[in-house]
């Protein structure tokens, strides 16, 4: 299955991306909104404070913390207390909140929160790419990236659904590139809220912060059992695997509309050539792949939607028949000079019996701009591996020389 | 009357945590929320799966306790559950007036309705007594240690009280533990106020200040009765009541030398001046709040 | 032992905890000198006074940890502490 949109044209609007991020947060109907504004995050935060004025979101508080840190540690104490919250951040904002990331999770408080996804400093840079969000891939957040503005709309309620799942329990990350997909007005359905309250339960926490069951949270573990709470938060994340899919399933069936779950495919069946990438860069892929595919060029894309939990089996089958894989990556291990995608899809193959030549390519960083003839050069490139092996492993794809 | 919090805590013996937290809770009954950040009270307290709270207790991080208390209060009043149901931050002085600093900032100046109650004991405990923002002037702590060329600490505590009152506070009060039903009565009138509280209780600490676990109460009356911990209301910013000291004053060496962290003030060469500094600071205590 | 979620406690746990093993000196009453003013009970930091029907208090020895807060404090001079016989 592949991107399905059965759009209603009656129900569709214009919409600013952060908008209809915005909108989908108020029809999950949260209990507790707690932000600080950052840019490229601020119009998310800013229509959800006109919904308070107008009082369209009942039985929520917003509260106007002083830092990012305190945002998210304002959502420890409200999903602690049995709240549905929602907070939004990037780049700086989300670096600022590193430590409280480690706390929630392991606290196992399934707090939802959008990323506009942003570079990081310094040098201080306001534009997209992925550094902010993978830098915390190790917090046990669940992270999911959209490709466009509907799918990081519908992705919303998919997240709430997936991590408070009793299996799951675990806080998500929704990403969506800053700008690209924060400040674009696209057409779309805005979350429909009569179908998200079918979709979508309410959140009933088996432990709560209650004077009549005064139970304690945020316990000090030694090494008697800390090991134990890290194995459970890795079991969680492993149960989320199947909930994301069926989170996405059901979605469809209620919504019509459909982007994958871990992963989603296209032109990959009979593929020589796999682009692998996340977020918005998928959507100038895939036409890129049109129109080489138009040229008899047999060029596929593998869309990576969720990246924690890692999707480590369904990327396997995925490429397995592929004769080179090239995955981009809008973000650098430096030390290491490769992006985060190419490093754990090769960690992942390794003692498989999937030998499929892998390479990586950065690109995209601090909102350099992808044109199509990027992605050409790479496929091209791509073509000389299957006939003459890898030269070079990894590098940025669009690095210009003349600066250094 | 059954205390809220329960024995079989690893507090030291004579441990100022234990005494502030059974008094907390003593004036808050069992209808509260107590949040606490990272500290020698969290890791007494709640040792994995045990704990000695008996009211619905939350501990995150070490800088966030602010934060944390307004994300509650926040919860319970969005789900229409707040009802007398209070919420509490319970904090040792290195979460409050160091390194949590800005998140009780954004409490306070945002009217969240806490009340948050700061366990002065002078440095941070927990870790080793290594001096913090209420470290009193020429304590000796491990990291202002007192040495050839120093007399320790050589900075006056940080005016909490008065910074929490410049947000607009409507309630705030010194309390020591040297003076228990002051301590409880406060606490209680704070958490029947509506908007942020702050209780700010001086709590010698046995271990950290160096002396016998059986006179944590006694070395907290001398604070008070030499003027160095002025015991005081401030209601919407104006002192409105004070503990007065009259025939009970005493000089500040009676205070001092009851406790390891001064001793250097009574054998070093040059220490005289030292002490009359530090009179100095009680007596402007003492002329500021009109304690004689 | 088994973890629960987010690794929540039940209250008043530490109970199973018998500091009481901690102690170097033990509080003894004098009842003929103690005026029931419960001064003692207020200020143990490990609630180990225990009120009881008479209005005196007893020690609860499980959980003293020895400080000797209550005879430091005590108007009477009502408590003696006494070394530990092992």
């Amino acid at each position: 299955m592949t991107v399905i949109r059965t759009l209603d044209k009656d129900k569709m609007d214009v919409a600013e991306g952060s908008y209809a991020v915005a909108h989908a947060v108020k029809v999950c109907r949260p209990n507790v909104i707690s932000a600080y504004p950052i840019t490229p995050q601020t119009h998310i935060v800013e229509d959800l404070s006109q919904f308070m004025a107008d009082g369209e979101i009942s039985n929520c508080e917003y509260i106007n913390v002083e830092s990012e840190f305190s945002a998210l540690s304002a959502l420890v104490g409200s999903a602690a207390a049995g709240a549905r919250c929602y907070s939004a951040t990037t780049s700086q904002g989300l670096e600022l909140m590193h430590e409280v990331l480690f706390n929630v999770s392991g606290m196992r408080l399934p707090v939802v929160m959008t990323i506009a996804n942003r570079a990081v400093s310094a040098p201080i840079n306001i534009w997209n790419d992925h550094q902010d969000s993978i830098s915390q891939r190790d917090t046990g957040w669940i992270q999911m990236y959209a490709e466009d503005l509907q799918e990081i709309s519908d992705m919303t309620a998919q997240a709430y659904k997936v991590a408070e799942d009793k299996d799951v329990m675990m806080p998500a990350m929704t990403c969506m590139d800053g700008f690209i997909l924060s400040h674009v007005y696209e057409p779309l359905v805005l979350l429909e809220q009569d179908l998200v309250d079918e979709y979508l339960p309410a959140y009933e926490p088996e432990f709560t912060l209650d004077p009549k069951n005064p139970l304690t949270f945020g316990a000090f573990a030694d090494p008697t059992a800390y090991t134990e709470f890290r194995y459970l938060q890795q079991q969680a994340m492993d149960n989320a695997l199947p909930k994301i899919e069926e989170a996405a399933n059901e979605f469809y069936e209620i919504f019509g509309r459909y982007y994958g779950g871990l992963i989603d495919e296209y032109e990959t069946e009979d593929a020589d050539i796999i682009l692998m990438a996340m977020g918005s860069l998928v959507g100038t892929i895939r036409d890129v792949v049109d129109k080489l595919r138009a040229k008899g060029v047999k060029a596929g894309l593998l869309k990576v939607r969720t990246f924690r939990p890692f999707p480590a089996e369904a990327i396997k089958n995925a490429i397995k028949d592929a004769k080179v894989v090239v995955a981009l990556d809008k973000n650098i291990s430096l030390g290491l000079n490769e992006g985060s995608l190419f490093t754990e899809t090769k960690a992942s193959l390794y003692n498989t019996k999937v030998d499929v030549p892998i390479v990586g390519r950065m690109i995209g960083h601090g909102g350099r701009d992808i044109p199509e003839k990027t992605i050409e050069d790479i496929v091209e490139e791509a073509k000389g591996i299957i006939s003459s092996g890898i030269n070079t492993e990894s590098k940025y794809a669009d690095l210009k020389e003349e600066l250094l | 009357m059954k205390s809220l919090f329960t024995s079989g805590h690893r507090g030291c013996a004579g441990c100022c945590d234990a005494m502030v937290a059974k008094f907390t809770l003593m004036a808050a009954g069992e209808d509260c929320v107590v949040i606490s950040p990272t500290g020698c009270l969290e890791v007494m307290s709640t040792p994995y799966p045990e704990t000695s709270w008996e009211v619905p207790w939350i501990h995150s991080l070490f800088e966030n306790t602010g934060a944390v208390a307004s994300g509650v209060e926040a919860a319970l009043k969005a789900m229409g559950k707040k009802g007398d149901t209070k919420v509490i931050a319970l904090a040792g002085d290195g979460a409050t007036l160091d390194i949590g600093m800005r998140s009780i900032s954004g409490a306070f100046e945002r009217g969240d309705d806490i009340t948050y109650v700061c366990i002065d004991n002078e440095a941070y405990m927990n870790t080793g007594v290594q001096r913090s923002g209420a470290t009193p002037f020429d304590a000796s702590t491990t990291t202002s240690p007192a040495g050839k060329i120093s007399y320790g600490n050589p900075r006056p505590k940080k005016n909490m009280p008065a910074i929490m009152a410049a947000h607009g506070s409507p309630y705030i009060a010194t309390t020591s533990l040297g003076y228990p039903k002051d301590m409880i009565k406060k606490i209680k009138k704070a958490t029947e106020i509506e908007g942020p509280t702050y209780i700010h209780a001086h709590a010698p600490c046995t271990t950290g200040w160096g002396f016998d676990t059986s006179k944590t109460v006694e070395v907290a009356k001398l604070a008070v009765q030499t003027g160095l911990w002025p015991l005081y209301e401030m209601e919407n910013g104006e002192v409105t009541k004070v503990r007065k000291i009259g025939k009970q004053k005493k000089p500040v060496e009676d205070y001092l030398k009851m406790q390891k962290r001064f001793k250097h003030l009574f054998k070093m060469e040059g220490a005289e001046e030292q002490l009359k500094l530090i009179q100095a600071l009680a007596d402007k205590n003492i002329e500021d709040f009109g304690l004689e | 032992m088994s973890i629960q979620l987010g690794g929540v406690c039940e209250p008043g746990t530490t109970r199973v905890n018998k500091t009481g093993a901690w102690r170097t000196f033990r509080p003894v009453y004098d009842y003929d000198k103690c005026i029931k003013c419960k001064l003692c009970e207020l200020l143990c930091p490990d609630m180990a006074v225990l009120p009881r029907d008479d209005g005196f208090f007893e020690f609860d020895y499980d959980y003293c940890k020895g400080c000797g807060i209550c005879a430091n404090e005590c108007p009477k001079d009502a408590i003696e502490m006494v070394l530990e016989e092992k």
